[in-house]
């Protein structure tokens, strides 16, 4: 059966999670990467009208479309690279009170353990399959700082089972990226 | 030139643009069915699954595969015959803020020192375009690589000590592949340059990327090493999007270049599994011919 996190997400909800897991989410979910991880931590503003707290953000900037009506529409949205925003994730969690980081890849130590403290989690969505994200998102109902342009804005959808993804960090300090990665360099060893 | 005919060069260039966003070129599309049916891993066999499924709702949907329709790049080969020499350069500029918006593509370009997005993919010596003569010819080559942020990221040059050897350059791949590679949407296409000086092994190192997977290359020593990488790379088994898997890449590409004997330049560029290039041939008339993608657009509607 599907496991699905519905916002506003639970702490009780997120302990109960390990790496590995697939999960898909039913709610609102806003985009934030680079620009607006560097409003809200550096600048020190939150988005006018969307709360982070319990709530899940998407490292991903979209394509939007608008339809025949002039209404936005996501024609195709993937997830970025988590990594970038590693510097800041801790101090963001901890800020905001968000519960759910989905991007691409893993993020690092830092993070994790902001994770393991405040009751968050890093999923992974599958990298470039963005007509598949996008088609799991049913409506765009907000957009703010659009000063970024397109890629960086904050855009705040309704999603409808949107996934699969892939718990990469947990909230004991698990990180499955990490992991892997300590495999894949016991392997290179071997080959050098 | 008159003006209609100008405007049909540029609808064709556009057409072609956004074709390369929305289409995977054949041979990395037949490198990814390859792969996904000798896939033994469950999880690395769902993310082939799932990367299956956006390439075809892409085609049906006719959307942007991926969102990040990266930065375009352009790699022309003029013939000096081509008459229209003098235009290329503009043309190529209004059918890629044209496409931008008509597919639309995602409006990536940002002015350099200072991030503002132009909107339309065009800016400050954006697109980036780069040409070389074909004596002779009256054809206007055309390679289009759209350059996304996850796959660019890892790119790396560095020049190496002599003494450090082949060993070096495996290491400098391997490790490079490992610490970024995961986040850069594997499996990967691996572009190696190797030359004198940072530059010319970067640029060696993208011309080997654009160079389609299945192409081994002409200098034995180097197609003998492209080998050699391939298969320790895929015994990492970093698998789809770094989730663990049977392989790692779809192909190992390496250009070379005689070098100074004090110094051994090496360039890396990956590209993701969206690896995302076209190439197209333009006559003199302007008819053009689509040499990339003759299988992947089969029954779609374009």
């Amino acid at each position: 059966m599907k496991k699905i996190l519905t916002t506003p997400i639970t702490e009780e909800q997120i302990r109960d999670l390990n790496i590995g897991d697939t999960v898909y989410l039913t709610g609102v979910l806003a985009t934030c990467r680079d620009s607006g991880h560097k409003r809200v931590i550096e600048e020190g503003v939150l988005p006018e009208r969307f709360d982070f707290r319990d709530g899940a953000i998407f490292h991903a900037g979209p394509i939007v479309g608008k339809n025949e009506e002039g209404k936005p529409y996501m024609v195709s949205i993937g997830p970025t690279t988590s990594r970038r925003m590693e510097s800041l994730e801790a101090e963001f969690i901890r800020q905001t009170g968000v519960r759910v980081i989905i991007g691409k890849g893993g993020m690092m130590e830092q993070t994790a353990a902001a994770c393991k403290e405040h009751g968050a989690i890093h999923c992974a969505f599958p990298g470039g399959c963005a007509v598949v994200a996008a088609e799991e998102v049913e409506e765009v109902t907000d957009v703010e700082w659009m000063d970024f342009g397109m890629p960086e804005a904050l855009w705040v959808m309704r999603v409808k089972e949107f996934g699969p993804l892939i718990v990469s960090i947990d909230t004991k300090g698990n990180n499955l990226f990490e992991e892997n990665r300590e495999v894949y360099l016991q392997r290179l060893k071997e080959l050098l | 030139m008159d003006e209609t005919k100008r405007q049909q060069w540029i609808d064709t260039v556009a057409d072609f643009t956004a074709m390369v966003g929305i289409y995977l070129p054949d041979d990395v599309e037949a490198a990814l069915q390859k792969l996904a049916a000798e896939e033994t891993q469950e999880r690395a066999k769902t993310m082939y699954q799932c990367i299956l499924d956006d390439l075809a709702m892409a085609k049906k949907l006719h959307r942007p595969l991926c969102q990040d329709t990266g930065v375009l790049q352009y790699f022309v080969e003029v013939g000096t015959e081509f008459p229209w020499q003098d235009q290329i350069g503009e043309v190529l500029k209004e059918a890629a803020a044209k496409a931008t918006l008509d597919t639309p593509l995602r409006p990536n370009v940002v002015q350099p020192l200072g991030e503002h997005n132009t909107g339309n993919n065009v800016g400050y010596d954006a697109p980036y375009i780069e040409y070389d003569l074909v004596p002779g010819s009256s054809d206007l080559r055309l390679r289009l690589y759209m350059a996304g942020g996850g796959c660019s990221l890892p790119g790396r040059a560095k020049v190496l000590m002599p003494l450090e050897g082949v060993q070096g350059i495996r290491k400098f791949v391997y490790e490079t592949v490992v610490d970024w590679g995961v986040n850069a949407c594997p499996p990967l296409c691996i572009g190696i340059g190797l030359g004198t000086c940072v530059a010319t092994s970067a640029e060696l190192s993208k011309k080997a990327l654009l160079r389609p997977i299945g192409t081994t290359s002409p200098y034995p020593e180097a197609a003998e090493l492209e080998k050699q990488i391939r298969e320790d790379l895929n015994a990492l088994g970093i698998g789809p999007l770094g989730f663990g898997g049977s392989a790692s890449v779809m192909s190992v590409n390496i250009e070379c270049a005689g070098h100074h004997p004090a110094t051994l330049g090496v360039g890396l560029t990956t590209g993701c599994w969206a690896t995302r290039r076209g190439e197209m041939i333009i006559h003199k008339d302007l008819s053009a011919e689509i040499l990339s993608h003759k299988q992947s657009l089969e029954g779609a509607e374009t």
